[in-house]
């Protein structure tokens, strides 16, 4: 599987959800995946600078889910057929 | 999640303490013994054939280098060969190891599930399958010194990964999973893997903390 190099053109406000893009990649907590390699995905797959990478992993720890990122449905798509690739439980969702 | 801590002990795996990895000036670097290979590399190689196949865990045919999307039709494992064959969504895996492997993508609608698994799955399994060789390539079944390029790190990350939500699924690994095992009665049988699980964990935080 061919990886999706770092985007860099992403928004790096605080939050993710931009109200034109109404599709989201949600990832979910679990017991096995490694708060560090988390961050790492993170930082790997999307090119956000670690504090904001950390941010959204400890969400995810925390609240049990995080919004990593949110576009096209077709990117989301793509975003969360990387993050399988890494073991991460991602899913996609209209967010109405 | 879950989050060794800085001082998390090295386990003892194979009757052997493992230092795990470390960067060095050729690359991150880590050294096993020949019951550590061993271990690692019957984990990998069944997470391999569980993905993809019998078959899954040997190299590719020679003159095919780049894995099963590059292979010869007859190169295909026999698994692998159904998916690409298959027209309509596909549904999760009934294995629980497996579902955990390749997850839903739409947790409440069942057909675009079908439909992201019919166009993102055999692409992510061959993925796994290529993450696997790559450390049974480098990680001699005697042991020894493995040294890693960035690309190889990254496979070996995603692999080891792999490895250990199979054994969580297996074990039902919880958050808590520590507390929860305190108490195994001796010569439960989850006990040996409950401790290549701690071994996989603490290779896999080494590897990410020598990667930043």
């Amino acid at each position: 599987m061919s990886v999706a190099p770092a985007e860099v053109d992403r928004p790096e406000a605080d939050e993710v959800v931009v109200p034109d893009t109404p599709w989201v990649t949600i990832v979910w907590n679990d017991p096995v995946n490694l708060m560090s390699y988390v961050t790492y995905v993170f930082q790997k797959v999307f090119g956000y600078a670690k504090p904001r990478a950390e941010k959204l992993m400890l969400d995810v720890h925390h609240k049990g889910k995080a919004v990593v990122s949110s576009g096209t449905r077709e990117s989301m798509e793509r975003d969360a057929e990387v993050l399988h690739g890494y073991g991460l439980w991602a899913t996609v969702s209209h967010d109405r | 999640m879950s989050d060794p801590g800085d001082d998390a002990d090295a386990p003892e795996i194979a009757e052997e303490t493992m230092a795990g990895f470390r960067r060095t000036l050729r690359g991150v670097s880590a050294r096993f013994t020949a019951g550590q290979a061993g271990i690692l590399r019957s984990l990998v190689a069944q997470v391999a054939e569980l993905v993809g196949g019998p078959g899954s865990a040997e190299a590719p045919p020679a003159g095919t280098q780049d894995g099963p999307g590059e292979a010869a039709d007859d190169g295909l494992p026999m698994d692998f060969a159904a998916i690409l064959a298959t027209d309509g969504p596909l549904a999760p895996p009934e294995d629980p190891v497996l579902a955990r492997l390749l997850p839903d993508a739409y947790g409440d609608d069942p057909e675009s599930a079908g439909e992201f698994r019919r166009y993102t799955e055999p692409g992510l399994r061959s993925g796994k399958v290529e993450a696997a060789r790559t450390v049974l390539a480098t990680l001699p079944a005697a042991g020894g010194r493995v040294r890693l390029s960035p690309g190889d790190a990254e496979a070996w990350l995603r692999s080891l990964n792999d490895v250990r939500l199979a054994l969580g699924v297996v074990l039902g690994i919880t958050e808590d999973y520590e507390h929860e095992f305190a108490n195994t009665e001796p010569g439960d049988p989850r006990e040996a893997y409950l401790h290549v699980y701690d071994f996989l964990t603490f290779l896999q935080e080494t590897l990410v903390r020598a990667l930043r």
